[in-house]
């Protein structure tokens, strides 16, 4: 009997913007099918966020803009722009 | 004895170390003093010190000690962190054969806050690292963002990523912040990677050969123009991107540049193409003429 599994994947992206160009991306695969580790590839599976969801992926979080906390205006950490989208794939 | 001045690191080379947080030197280390030091580390004859010795008083009789003496790494490390640093600690790192999974992406110790003083470590590669082999991979330009240790492992890639492709006796030299992780090993032998981290014992100012610094820095030009990045000038050393950087912070790696050129050179009114001046502007602090 066949199961419904999740495949996730993280588009870190160049500003709020889904459409805009991805800069890096993470992807997990739930249907065991794949093992994807870090530093597996050169190439980012698509080209912008709004490519991802022309290929069926739905998108699951929108990253949420923050202003600066009051001295940390320069400082840089994370990338902020971390979007998620989740496909589900009957195995 | 006094090391010889070319053997210091020159002004671009230390821009391009504050730009991308690393540098590489390629089949710098003879193949037989490669050898000999993979036979000690095979043996376990690699010791460490007690975290705080300095480094001359390290791996005496090793071949370790006659790698770091070496005038090209002995050029490095002075530039860097000045004569005779503090030995911080070592790591044998080792990449097992046909591995399932990279290791997480991380920065080394703990987050560094506030302090523009660092610390470099060496890696150095004795053996050929074919892709398959992985290599250690780092992400240029991350060594100023404030994060701690493995809180980045869930990036998995970024575009511009480096990993560390290189023949028998590579040494890279990195800032003590930057992201990197040890790639999957897809062959059948071990991966081996001889890491130190160095502590600087002197105020890290003009350290390297400065001979060239005043001409390679430039003054201002005009902004947005063919003229403004045409130059391999300091200036436009510091101010090129990373492609994985994203638009507006990516403007501010800039600033943290600039910050640390300002320390490395004393000279607190350098400045890329007027991002800091402009911002550094406060008439109403001036005295009226």
């Amino acid at each position: 009997m066949s199961q419904k599994k999740q495949q996730v994947l993280v588009l870190y992206l160049a500003n709020s913007a889904l459409d805009s160009p991805v800069k890096g991306w993470s992807v997990y695969d739930g249907t065991g099918r794949s093992r994807p580790t870090t530093g597996d590839g050169d190439v980012p599976p698509y080209q912008t966020g709004l490519d991802a969801l022309l290929d069926g992926w739905r998108v699951i979080q929108f990253p949420q803009l923050i202003p600066p906390y009051p001295n940390m205006e320069y400082t840089t950490s994370f990338q902020q722009y971390e979007f998620i989208f989740e496909r589900i794939l009957e195995v | 004895m006094a090391l010889d001045k070319k053997y210091l690191l020159t002004t671009r080379q230390m821009a391009t170390f504050v730009a991308k947080g690393f540098l590489r030197f390629d089949d710098v280390v003879p193949a037989e003093l490669n050898e000999r030091i993979m036979r000690e580390i095979d043996a376990g004859g690699v010791k460490a010190s007690r975290a705080a010795t300095p480094l001359s008083q390290c791996y005496a009789g090793t071949a370790v000690k006659e790698m770091l003496d070496m005038p090209e790494v002995q050029g490095m490390i002075q530039s860097l962190v000045g004569p005779d640093p503090l030995f911080d600690h070592q790591a044998v790192h080792v990449r097992q054969p046909n591995e399932a999974a990279a290791q997480g992406m991380h920065g080394d110790s703990i987050i560094d806050t506030s302090r523009q003083a660092f610390d470099v470590q060496l890696m150095y590669f004795p053996h050929d690292v074919p892709l398959e082999m992985g290599g250690t991979l780092v992400v240029p330009g991350s060594q100023y963002r404030r994060i701690n240790e493995s809180d980045i492992a869930r990036y998995q890639n970024f575009i511009g990523q480096v990993p560390i492709v290189c023949k028998a006796g590579t040494l890279l030299v990195l800032h003590h912040g930057i992201w990197h992780c040890g790639r999957r090993n897809q062959t059948d032998k071990m991966r081996y990677m001889f890491k130190i981290r160095l502590n600087p014992r002197v105020r890290q100012l003009r350290l390297w050969n400065t001979e060239d610094l005043e001409q390679a820095q430039g003054g201002f030009k005009p902004l947005f123009t063919r003229e403004t990045y045409v130059t391999d000038d300091i200036q436009s050393i510091l101010e090129r991107q990373e492609p994985w950087f994203e638009n507006a912070t990516g403007r501010l790696e800039i600033v943290n540049r600039i910050k640390m050129w300002r320390f490395l050179t004393g000279d607190d009114h350098f400045d890329a193409h007027y991002w800091l001046t402009r911002i550094e502007n406060e008439p109403q602090n001036l005295e009226l003429a």
